[in-house]
C-alpha cells in the first residue's frame, strides 16, 4: 500500500467505513434504497460533484480553492445551448466549451499567481462574473433538444444494471487523478506547496506554474461537468449547477482534505463525496425535511473539519514521544522496497 | 550528587531533585537549581538536555513527578502558569508576542488597565505607569509608540517591563538573544544588568557561550536530563563549559582542513538588485570555503537568494561550473549543481509537517523517478542513506520533521541538499540556534565537503565561525561588497571594520 495512504489512513478509513456502514444499513432498512432506479439516481446525481471534486482535491491540497466551478459549469452549459441553437455541430460545441472552461480556470489562476490575490476572494468574484456571463449568453431560455445519442449516453445505464454509463469514464478520470496526486513528482510537490509554500520554492518546485496548471484543469473539469449536467438533465440553462461548489468543497473537506493544504488523499475525498450523496438520498427516502437535511449535513461538516485534526494530533504526539526516546541509528539501513 | 549548601539567605526560587517524565522519556532526572536575588544564572546544555522542561517546571506549566519547587525556601505547588506568575516568576521567550497595533503601554497593561469612573480606561495613568517602568529599566521607549516596528530586542524589553508590572522577582529568559544583532544584545544586556542591580533573580538561556560568560555569575549544566554541575562561572573557560555540556572534549571546534583550491565553481559578476545590493562580484573555487560576513541587513542573504533564483536580479550574471544561470529560476540553479541551505530552517528549509523521508526527497523529485512516477524505493533509500550519514537522531524516517530537535532539523536540511550532490553549496547561518555538539558536526561536515571538491559559500553572523572555517572572508556593508580578506589577515577587528564601513 502506498505510504501516503497508510500515513493519513485514520480519517480516510473513518469516512470510508462510514460510507460502507451507511450503505449496509440503507440496503437493509431503507425501503426503496436498493432498487436499481434509486441507485442510478444516487450515482447520477452525485457524479457532477464527484467530477469536480477530482481537481478540487488537488487544488485544496496545494493550499488554494476554486469557488467558481459551478458558475463555470453553468457558463459551459449556457454556451453549449446557445451554440446549439445557432446550429453549430455538437462535435464542435463540446470541445469549444471545454476550452472555455480552461480559459475560465486560467483567468482564476493568473489572478492568483501573477497578482498574488487569495484564491478564495478571486473565485468568489468570478463565481458571480461567470454566472452573469452565462445569463447574458442564454437569458432565461432552456435548451433541451440536444441529439438523442448524447442525451442517452448521459442519462443511460450500463446494460440492465443500476450503473450510469457516465460512471465508467469517471472511474478512468479518478484513476488518473489518483496517480497524479499520489504517485507522480507533480503530486508530491502539491503536498509540499500546500504544507509549506516557501520551503517548496526553496526546493526548486515551480509553485506558480503548478497552481496555474491546477486552476486550468479545474476549469476544464468544471466545464466537462457543465456539459454532462446539460445532457444528463436534458436542459441547458444559465442557472445549471447553482450552488454545486459548496457541495464539492463540503465533500472534499469531509473526506479529510485539510482546508489549509498539504494533507489528505483522493480516496478520502471521493468517499466523502459519495457519503454526502448517499446520506442525502437516504434522508429524502425517509422523508426527512429539506431543512433537517441541511442541519445534518452542516453538523457532519463541522465534525469533518475537527475529526482529521484530532486524529492527526494524536499521531503527532505519538511520533514526538518516539523521537524523544530514539537512539542515533548506527547500522546502515536496509532500504524498504 | 552534591547538594547546595543550607546556609546563607534562601534562594528566591529553587528546584530540588526534580524528576519529570513524559511517557518512557525521562526529561529531568533529579535536577537541582538555586536562583538568588541579584544574580544572573545561566542554564547550559545541548538541545534536548531538558532545558525547556526545566523552564516549564519553574513556570508552572509542568508539575514535577518527584522533587520540589521551592519559593523563598518553602515548597510550593504551582497548578498552572497563573500560579507561577502570581508568585513573581516571569518567562521571556525568544520571540515576543505583542499586539502590533497596540501601543507599548497598552501591551503592557493589556486586560488590566487602570480605570477611571464608569470603567473607562485611564490612558494617562497607563502611560505614566509605563514610563515609570521604562525609567526603571533605563531605556527611553515612548509608551505611546505602537509595538509594530520595534526591534526584537525592544519587544523583549517591553515583555520584561510587562513582567515587572506583575512584580516579577524571577525572570526566566529563554534564548532571548537568538534573533538579535550585536548592538541589540548590548541593549538587552544593559537592561538585564539594571534588573540584577535592583535585586531580580534571572535565569538566562543561550547557545552563545560568550554571552553566558559576559552576563552570568553562575551556571547550571544539564545533559540528557541529568544535572551535571551548578557552579560559579568565575575561573571557568569556554572549553570547561563545553566539556560539561557534551560530556567529552570537542576534538576541534573548527576542524578546518587545508585544501588547495581548484577551478572556479561559482562566479558572480556585477550582480545588482535595485535597492537591495549593488555590483556584487566574487568567485568561489572548488575546495574553498568562502565566508560572507556583514551586519544583519547588509544584503548577504539577499545575494544568496538572488544567486539561487528565489528573487530576480536586475543586472549582472551568475555562472555555476561554467553554466550561466537563468534569472529567477531555482530549478535551473539546482540542475547546474547549486544548493542553498536557507537562513530560516522552519519556513524555508523544511516542510515541517512532512516526513523526514519526504523532506529529503523533495530535492530528488526529478531524479528518483521511474516511468514518470516517484520511485518510492529509491526515494526511501536515498533519504535513509543521507539521514544516517549525517547522524540525524530520529525514531522513524516517516515521522514529521517537526518532531525533531532544532539541530536534527538542520541536519535534515543539509541532508536534503547534499543528496543532490552539489558542486556549489551556499549555507546561510548554518549553525544558528543549534547546540555546540551539532555545531561542531556541521563544521566538520562542511570541511569534509570542501576537501571533496565542493565550493562552499558560508554566510554567518557568528564571527568565530567565519574566522575558524573560511579560507577567505568576503564582507558586505549596506548592499556592497566592501572587503575580501584572506584567512591569514582575517581577525574580528578587520572583519568588523569592513562590516561597519570603517575599512580603508
Amino acid at each position: 500500500m502506498p505510504e501516503s495512504l497508510t500515513r493519513a489512513v485514520r480519517w480516510d478509513t473513518v469516512v470510508g467505513a462510514l460510507l460502507i456502514v451507511l450503505l449496509l444499513l440503507s440496503f437493509s432498512f431503507v425501503d426503496g434504497f436498493g432498487n436499481a432506479l434509486n441507485l442510478s439516481f444516487l450515482i447520477g446525481n452525485t457524479l457532477p460533484i464527484a467530477l469536480i471534486a477530482l481537481p478540487m482535491t488537488l487544488l485544496v491540497v496545494s493550499g488554494e480553492i476554486d469557488l467558481s466551478v459551478a458558475s463555470t459549469a453553468g457558463l459551459s452549459g449556457a454556451v453549449m445551448g446557445k451554440l446549439w441553437n445557432e446550429g453549430m455541430a455538437i462535435e464542435t460545441i463540446i470541445p469549444l466549451c471545454l476550452l472555455l472552461g480552461v480559459v475560465c480556470g486560467l483567468v482564476n489562476g493568473l489572478l492568483v499567481t501573477r497578482l498574488g490575490l487569495p484564491s478564495l476572494a478571486v473565485t468568489i468574484g468570478t463565481l458571480a462574473a461567470y454566472r452573469g456571463i452565462a445569463q447574458i449568453v442564454l437569458g432565461s431560455d432552456a435548451v433541451t433538444d440536444f441529439p438523442t445519442q448524447y442525451l442517452d449516453f448521459a442519462a443511460g445505464r450500463v446494460g440492465d444494471s443500476f450503473l450510469p454509463q457516465a460512471f465508467l469514464p469517471f472511474l478512468a478520470l479518478l484513476a488518473v487523478a489518483a496517480v497524479v496526486l499520489h504517485a507522480t513528482p507533480f503530486g508530491r510537490s502539491l503536498f509540499a506547496i500546500g504544507a509549506g509554500e516557501e520551503a517548496a520554492r526553496f526546493a526548486g518546485i515551480r509553485v506558480k506554474r503548478a497552481k496555474l496548471l491546477l486552476f486550468g484543469a479545474t476549469g476544464f473539469m468544471a466545464s466537462l461537468t457543465g456539459v454532462f449536467w446539460a445532457l444528463h438533465y436534458a436542459s441547458a440553462r444559465y442557472d445549471n449547477a447553482t450552488g454545486l461548489e459548496l457541495s464539492v468543497v463540503a465533500a472534499v473537506l469531509l473526506g479529510g482534505i485539510d482546508f489549509d493544504g498539504g494533507k489528505g488523499t483522493l480516496g478520502g475525498a471521493i468517499a466523502g463525496v459519495f457519503l454526502l450523496g448517499a446520506l442525502q438520498n437516504v434522508m429524502s427516502l425517509l422523508n426527512v425535511s429539506a431543512q433537517s437535511q441541511i442541519v445534518v449535513t452542516g453538523v457532519l461538516l463541522v465534525v469533518s473539519v475537527l475529526g482529521p485534526r484530532v486524529a492527526r494530533q494524536i499521531s503527532v504526539a505519538r511520533a514526538g514521544r518516539r523521537a524523544a526516546s530514539a537512539p542515533v541509528p548506527k547500522a546502515p539501513p536496509t532500504p524498504a522496497a | 550528587m552534591t547538594h547546595p549548601s543550607d546556609t546563607g539567605p534562601a534562594p528566591v526560587l529553587a528546584l530540588r531533585d526534580v524528576v519529570k517524565s513524559f511517557g518512557a522519556v525521562r526529561a529531568l532526572r533529579g535536577v537541582s537549581l538555586e536562583l538568588f536575588a541579584g544574580e544572573v544564572h545561566a542554564l547550559a546544555g545541548e538541545n534536548g538536555a531538558g532545558k525547556s522542561t526545566l523552564i516549564k517546571t519553574l513556570a508552572g506549566v509542568h508539575r514535577p513527578d518527584a522533587g520540589h519547587v521551592l519559593l523563598d525556601g518553602e515548597p510550593v505547588q504551582f497548578h498552572g502558569p497563573g500560579d507561577a506568575r502570581d508568585a513573581g516568576i516571569a518567562v521571556i521567550y525568544q520571540e515576543p508576542t505583542l499586539f502590533p497595533d497596540l501601543s507599548i503601554a497598552e501591551n503592557i497593561f493589556m486586560g488590566r488597565q487602570p480605570r477611571r469612573a464608569l470603567g473607562r480606561i485611564d490612558h494617562k495613568a497607563t502611560r505614566d505607569a509605563t514610563a515609570a517602568l521604562m525609567k526603571r529599566l533605563g531605556v527611553g521607549l515612548d509608551p505611546d509608540r505602537p509595538a509594530r516596528g520595534l526591534s526584537i530586542a525592544d519587544q523583549q524589553i517591553v515583555e520584561i517591563a510587562k513582567a515587572l508590572s506583575f512584580d516579577a522577582r524571577v525572570l526566566i529568559m529563554d534564548e532571548p538573544t537568538a534573533a538579535l544583532t550585536g548592538s541589540e544584545v548590548a541593549r538587552l544586556f544593559g537592561v538585564v544588568r539594571t534588573l540584577r542591580e535592583q535585586g531580580a533573580a534571572v535565569l538566562f538561556i543561550s547557545h552563545r557561550l560568550e554571552e553566558i560568560f559576559e552576563i552570568c555569575q553562575k551556571v547550571t549544566t544539564l545533559r540528557d536530563g541529568a544535572w551535571i554541575a551548578g557552579e560559579p562561572l568565575a575561573g571557568m573557560t569556554e572549553d570547561d563549559l563545553v566539556r560539561r555540556m557534551v560530556g567529552r572534549d570537542l576534538d576541534e571546534l573548527y576542524p578546518k582542513q587545508e585544501v588547495a583550491p581548484g577551478e572556479v565553481a561559482l562566479s558572480v559578476r556585477r550582480l545588482t538588485r535595485e535597492g537591495v545590493f549593488t555590483d556584487v562580484s566574487f568567485e568561489v573555487r572548488r575546495g574553498e570555503i568562502v565566508g560572507l560576513a556583514g551586519l544583519v541587513g547588509a544584503g548577504r542573504t539577499e545575494v544568496a537568494r538572488a544567486v539561487f533564483g528565489i528573487d530576480r536580479w536586475d543586472a549582472g550574471e551568475v555562472e555555476v561550473d561554467g553554466r550561466k544561470l537563468t534569472n529567477g529560476a531555482p530549478s535551473t540553479a539546482m540542475a547546474a549543481g547549486l544548493a542553498l541551505v536557507p537562513e530560516d530552517r522552519r519556513a524555508q528549509g523544511l516542510v515541517m509537517d512532512m516526513s523526514i523521508e519526504r523532506n529529503i526527497g523533495l530535492t530528488g523529485l526529478r531524479t528518483t523517478v521511474k516511468a514518470g512516477l516517484v520511485d518510492r524505493g529509491a526515494e526511501r533509500s536515498r533519504s535513509l542513506d543521507w539521514a544516517v550519514r549525517l547522524q540525524v537522531k530520529y525514531a522513524r524516517i516517516a515521522d514529521a520533521v517537526s518532531t525533531l530537535s532544532g539541530g536534527n532539523q538542520q541536519k535534515v536540511v543539509l541532508a536534503k541538499w547534499l543528496a543532490t550532490d552539489p558542486k556549489v553549496l551556499i549555507v546561510d547561518e548554518p549553525t544558528r540556534g543549534i547546540d555546540v555538539g551539532t555545531k561542531a558536526e556541521v563544521h566538520r561536515l562542511l570541511s569534509r565537503l570542501a576537501a571533496d571538491g565542493v565550493a562552499v559559500l558560508m554566510i554567518s553572523s557568528d564571527l568565530p565561525e567565519i574566522l575558524g572555517m573560511a579560507d577567505r572572508v568576503l564582507v558586505m556593508h549596506e548592499g556592497r561588497l566592501t572587503a575580501e580578506i584572506p584567512r591569514s589577515d582575517a581577525t574580528e577587528e578587520t572583519v568588523m571594520a569592513a562590516a561597519t564601513g570603517r575599512a580603508a
